[in-house]
């Protein structure tokens, strides 16, 4: 008996068997790893030991000794090499999110303007698109930073709007508010107005779902959020004032004052991401059958209408995963601050505090892990909405 | 695994595979001298269009590669950024760095380093436009100042403002030193700021030089020298006497055109540094005419320096505290004996 | 009854089809072009306003900054700064050996000019759909032309040519051979992390999953700036990687890892039946990824291994921030130059910065979706 089942069966070597050579292989890549970094690890510590290279964390808590011209949060040069770090943190997240708003508007604007039935708007949008993602970001960024907001006139010289607004090569000056008494009342107002307009659109939506009555829902929104606190705004005695810049020395004293680093860093950004959202957002309109759009027309729904109800929606699940790639990747791109000296984490942590501290390896390691934080997360939030898009398209 | 042998290939392909000897060793081995310098400051380390090298950190690598090679063209110029300049003495890269560095205290006791000697004592100013009429630094309250990243001055900044009444500022932070200097050019910062001689280069690199002046405050203290690796005193002592060579050779008289009249010259101290008497070149692993063919390649310290940033070169920099200590500066040589 | 008794009887009647009208004057020619095109309704009449006016005031503006306000020769740049209005191409000529080759010695140049041409010859052999023998141009590109390159551009005395150090290395050379290297090593790591990431062996698949992802998590700058400064570390004290080294290997590694989600891509598409035939033949693992998937796999994705390569190629413009020449910043360093100082220095070299890059680019995005069109006639049969 046992004859005739190795005759069909006959026995394999163990050197043939594939699970046990698919263990020998993964044996061997984990033995190969472990060396390689036992080594790597074994030459950084002798290296760094022989080079003097700090090797804790105790700089975190030390006294930076330098300043940074944008700080969100408060930052003298006797705040620590750990406060430096959320600072360019905080300055990196802000770029991008700006970036990620200008970014999305104007790559939907361009990518439906690519469809476009007007034929010099589909060729502008393609000429945008094709020129601007054929250049590299860097060249992109170094063009509006020195090419453009450089010369712009000095301080005395500054371009002025409506005697408040000031553009110099010093930046972007803006006036700055100040709440005075009963602005409370103002922000109270504001909340209540965004509260009564969800309630109200919400029972608009109840009535035309079961009478098909529609009501006038955008109008009635805009008067609870913008005409309620603009009322008490009034009825207060208007408790707004504005600081306006004035040229005092070698600038402007008073004012909010954006840095042309900031700008060239947003300008760059959104305008490079958005030909590739434009892109995206082509290619998941396109991907919505015809039929869609041809039976929202044959029953008399306008062409925005249509867009806007028929064709985005369900564009949206083709569009979101490749969406979130291009916002990952500028928050990655936002990096390419330290070329224009906008202090961002890269240029902040990674240039200056790993100068002074010499820390390299612990230093490198923490923007590392920053940025793939940021990347699970996004991916994370990113994968829920797009869940949540998918089950309501069922 | 494949990762591994490819790296480890272009590593054999490319690096510098040193052996595990004394610098000095590794330096005759190699056959040439891996100079650390500025990648481009006049007067310091700056190359022309055809890759030749010039300045004052430059001679001294030449007179270093003259005292070991009696060849001054045996020496590779490693150009330097101000961040990863120490990383490359670390790592070996480079035998000495002649980078414009400052000698401060946690440079030797944290990075490890030495500094072999002060070839140029600087000290930290500001450049600003000539049409502002700002007499004095402390003019320069709510102005915007360009620096370099990862810098001494960086710092020097910071403390100035804060120790004069917390004077609000803002720092406009470059990666490079061409960037700031352009960024100021440009007309986004008010002021410039780095080491005063290096003013002097940058200045230079403007669109209208003397349109622009440096103002008379020093704000710190720069003594500029060579720096090398802790734990090869043999090494260490080479760098640093062939500067004081240099040194003793301007006291001394000794110039690259008469060195070879001084070796019959009488004084002893000149036939002790020229090799003629005794051999004080062993100790240091070389030829007992070491300061002889340093001296014959690029000059005595005064003639580097004038050739450089002084009188003889576009920089136009008055010696000043860099005059031999017998005329008014502090440039002080220990003798050789 | 004849026909022609029919016609005569039937004379009311109309022998030949009327011809068909002209369509209505508001519908044809120019006209009507215009109108269906940027007069169809209201909104698209004021875009079109909008965007032409935008055009007539801009376009003639550009138009006279670069041809004929431009300065097209000049000894140096003291006619750029009196002028003061329009381009100065002068300023590429001159520079123009810098941008291409850095400081690299200018009596050597010929080596590069040899290397850059082999180069061309090769990629055109394997990008020409129709070219012969693939097999061999892609032996002699991707093994034995990297070798010869090295001996060409760095020197050895083995071969009797004089060594070039890496630091005179810069401008398009540099471009190009990051690029290069890049995708030379990037599409074989890449094709092997992405084969890691689909196997069943749970612990290849974790190391390429892990290293795939931590790769794409994080910026290129950052890749940069730990090849430059913790590789050093990681090696044996008296080892130092070359300084252009570096850079590269961190190109390389950020490129594989972008390139293995393409291929992988590109195996998830692939029907199963392939390799399950494959398997049925008897074929091993090995047999069965050289001969039947990955040939398919890696031909469904040229479009895809074509743009991740344009991204690279854009992104070898980072290398400067660790100190490497490339093309860009030889632009940014000539810009700087105080001889040719003047306003629009800066503008003409990005201007002709972002030429390069373009044609580059577009050329080879052309490439690839003239690859896909093909591929896609091909898989219709």
């Amino acid at each position: 008996m046992t004859d005739t089942t190795t005759r069909i069966a006959p026995r394999v070597s163990p050197w043939n068997n594939p699970v046990i050579r698919g263990w020998i292989w993964q044996f061997v890549l984990l033995v190969a790893l472990l060396v390689l970094t036992w080594s790597a690890v074994e030459n950084a510590a002798t290296n760094m030991a022989s080079r003097g290279i700090p090797t804790g964390f105790d700089f975190w808590n030390r006294s930076a000794g330098f300043d940074i011209n944008q700080t969100l949060i408060p930052f003298t040069n006797q705040s620590t090499y750990g406060q430096a770090f959320w600072v360019g943190l905080v300055n990196t997240l802000l770029v991008s999110v700006i970036a990620i708003v200008l970014a999305t508007i104007i790559g939907f604007l361009v990518g439906v303007g690519r469809l476009s039935k007007n034929w010099i708007v589909a060729r502008l949008a393609t000429i945008y698109v094709e020129t601007l993602r054929n250049i590299p970001l860097l060249l992109q960024l170094l063009f509006w930073y020195n090419a453009v907001l450089k010369p712009l006139p000095n301080p005395r010289d500054s371009l002025s709007l409506f005697g408040a607004i000031y553009i110099n090569n010093r930046g972007l000056i803006l006036p700055e508010w100040h709440w005075g008494q009963g602005a409370d009342y103002v922000l109270i107002a504001l909340c209540a107005g965004i509260v009564a307009a969800i309630v109200y659109t919400l029972r608009a939506r109840r009535l035309q779902a079961a009478t098909g009555q529609q009501s006038p829902v955008f109008f009635i929104s805009l008067g609870l959020v913008v005409g309620l606190p603009l009322l008490v705004f009034a009825v207060m005695g208007a408790p707004l004032s504005l600081t306006v810049p004035q040229l005092r020395g070698f600038n402007f004293v008073g004012g909010i004052r954006v840095l042309p680093e900031f700008v060239a860093l947003l300008l760059g950004l959104s305008l490079y991401t958005a030909c590739f959202i434009a892109e995206i957002v082509r290619s998941g309109i396109q991907s919505v059958a015809h039929g869609q759009s041809e039976a929202a027309h044959a029953l008399g729904v306008r062409q925005s209408l249509t867009l806007r109800l028929i064709v985005i929606p369900q564009a949206m699940r083709v569009i979101i995963p490749p969406l979130t790639n291009q916002y990952l990747n500028l928050i990655k791109n936002s990096s390419l601050a330290v070329f224009v000296g906008y202090p961002d984490l890269v240029q902040v942590f990674m240039g200056t505090v790993l100068n002074q501290t010499g820390a390299a390896v612990q230093v490198i390691a923490i923007t590392m892990g920053i940025y793939l934080l940021i990347s699970l997360l996004t991916s994370l939030g990113m994968g829920i909405y797009n869940q949540r898009m998918t089950l309501k398209e069922r | 695994m494949k990762k591994l042998i490819l790296a480890s290939m272009l590593l054999a392909g490319f690096g510098a595979v040193a052996a595990s000897a004394g610098t000095l060793d590794q330096v005759k081995q190699k056959g040439f001298l891996a100079c650390g310098t500025n990648p481009g400051l006049p007067g310091f380390a700056i190359p022309d269009d055809k890759g030749v090298w010039s300045g004052l950190d430059v001679d001294l690598c030449r007179g270093i590669a003259a005292a070991i090679f009696k060849d001054a063209s045996k020496v590779k110029f490693i150009p330097l950024t101000a961040k990863d300049r120490f990383t490359a003495l670390q790592s070996g890269e480079i035998d000495v760095l002649s980078r414009n560095g400052t000698w401060t205290q946690s440079r030797e006791v944290e990075l490890g380093l030495l500094f072999a000697g002060v070839n140029y004592y600087d000290g930290q100013g500001f450049m600003v436009r000539k049409k502002l009429n700002i007499a004095s630094a402390a003019d320069l309250g709510g102005a915007s100042v360009c620096v370099q990243q990862g810098t001494t001055t960086e710092l020097n900044l910071s403390d100035y403002f804060r120790s004069h009444g917390g004077v609000k500022y803002e720092p406009v932070v470059f990666a490079t030193a061409d960037e700031a200097i352009k960024a100021y050019d440009s007309g986004r910062c008010d002021s410039f700021t780095t080491d005063v001689s290096q003013l002097y280069g940058e200045r230079l690199k403007l669109v209208n030089p003397e349109e622009h002046i440096v103002l008379p405050d020093i704000i710190s203290k720069e003594p500029l020298g060579p720096a090398v690796r802790q734990g090869d005193d043999q090494w260490y002592n080479l760098v640093k006497w062939t500067h004081f060579a240099m040194i003793n050779a301007e006291e001394l008289g000794i110039t690259k055109a008469n060195v070879d009249q001084k070796l019959t010259a009488e004084q002893p101290n000149i036939r002790r540094l020229l090799g003629v008497e005794g051999d004080y070149g062993k100790g240091l692993g070389l030829d007992k005419d070491w300061a002889y063919q340093a001296i014959k390649a690029v000059g005595n310290y005064g003639e580097i320096f004038e050739r450089n940033v002084g009188a003889d070169s576009r920089l136009k920099i008055k010696r000043g505290l860099n005059n031999l200590w017998s005329n008014g500066g502090i440039q002080y040589a220990p003798p050789v004996r | 009854m004849t026909d022609q008794s029919v016609a005569r009887s039937t004379s009311y009647l109309q022998t030949a089809p009327t011809p068909a009208a002209p369509p209505p004057i508001s519908s044809r020619g120019a006209w009507g072009w215009a109108r269906a095109n940027l007069f169809a309704t209201i909104p698209s009449a004021t875009m079109t306003i909008l965007f032409v006016l935008l055009l007539v005031w801009a376009v003639p503006d550009l138009f006279r900054w670069a041809f004929v306000d431009a300065i097209w020769s000049a000894p140096d740049g003291a006619v750029c700064r009196v002028q003061n209005t329009g381009a100065c191409w002068a300023f590429i000529a001159p520079k123009f050996d810098f941008f291409m080759y850095g400081t690299y010695p200018r009596e050597a140049l010929w080596r590069v000019d040899v290397t850059l041409a082999a180069g061309a010859v090769l990629i055109a052999w394997l990008l020409w759909p129709d070219s012969p023998r693939k097999v061999i141009g892609a032996f002699l590109f991707f093994i034995v032309y990297p070798v010869v390159a090295y001996f060409l551009l760095h020197g050895s005395p083995l071969v009797g040519l004089s060594v070039i150090d890496t630091a005179r290395w810069g401008g398009v050379l540099v471009s190009l051979l990051v690029s290069a290297v890049g995708i030379v090593v990037s599409l074989p790591l890449g094709v092997a992390l992405a084969l890691g990431r689909r196997s069943k062996l749970p612990f290849i698949k974790l190391a390429c999953t892990v290293f795939i992802e931590f790769v794409r998590g994080v910026p290129l700058i950052t890749v940069l700036f730990m090849a430059n400064t913790m590789l050093p570390l990681f090696v044996p004290e008296n080892w130092s990687p070359d300084r252009l080294l570096r850079p590269l290997i961190g190109v390389s590694l950020f490129a594989a890892a972008y390139m293995a989600e393409v291929v992988r891509g590109g195996l998830q598409a692939m029907p199963k039946g392939q390799e399950e035939g494959a398997m049925a033949l008897g074929l091993t693992y090995w047999q069965r990824m050289n001969l039947i998937v990955l040939p398919q796999a890696l031909t469904i994705v040229i479009p895809g291994i074509v743009s991740t390569f344009i991204g690279l190629f854009k992104d070898t413009t980072l290398v400067a921030i660790v100190g490497i020449f490339d093309f860009l910043r030889t632009v940014e360093t000539a810009r700087l130059d105080p001889a040719w100082a003047g306003p629009s220095i800066s503008t003409t070299g990005y201007v002709f910065a972002a030429l390069f890059y373009f044609v580059f680019c577009f050329g080879m995005s052309r490439y690839s979706l003239y690859m896909e069109r093909r591929l896609a006639v091909g898989r219709k049969h």
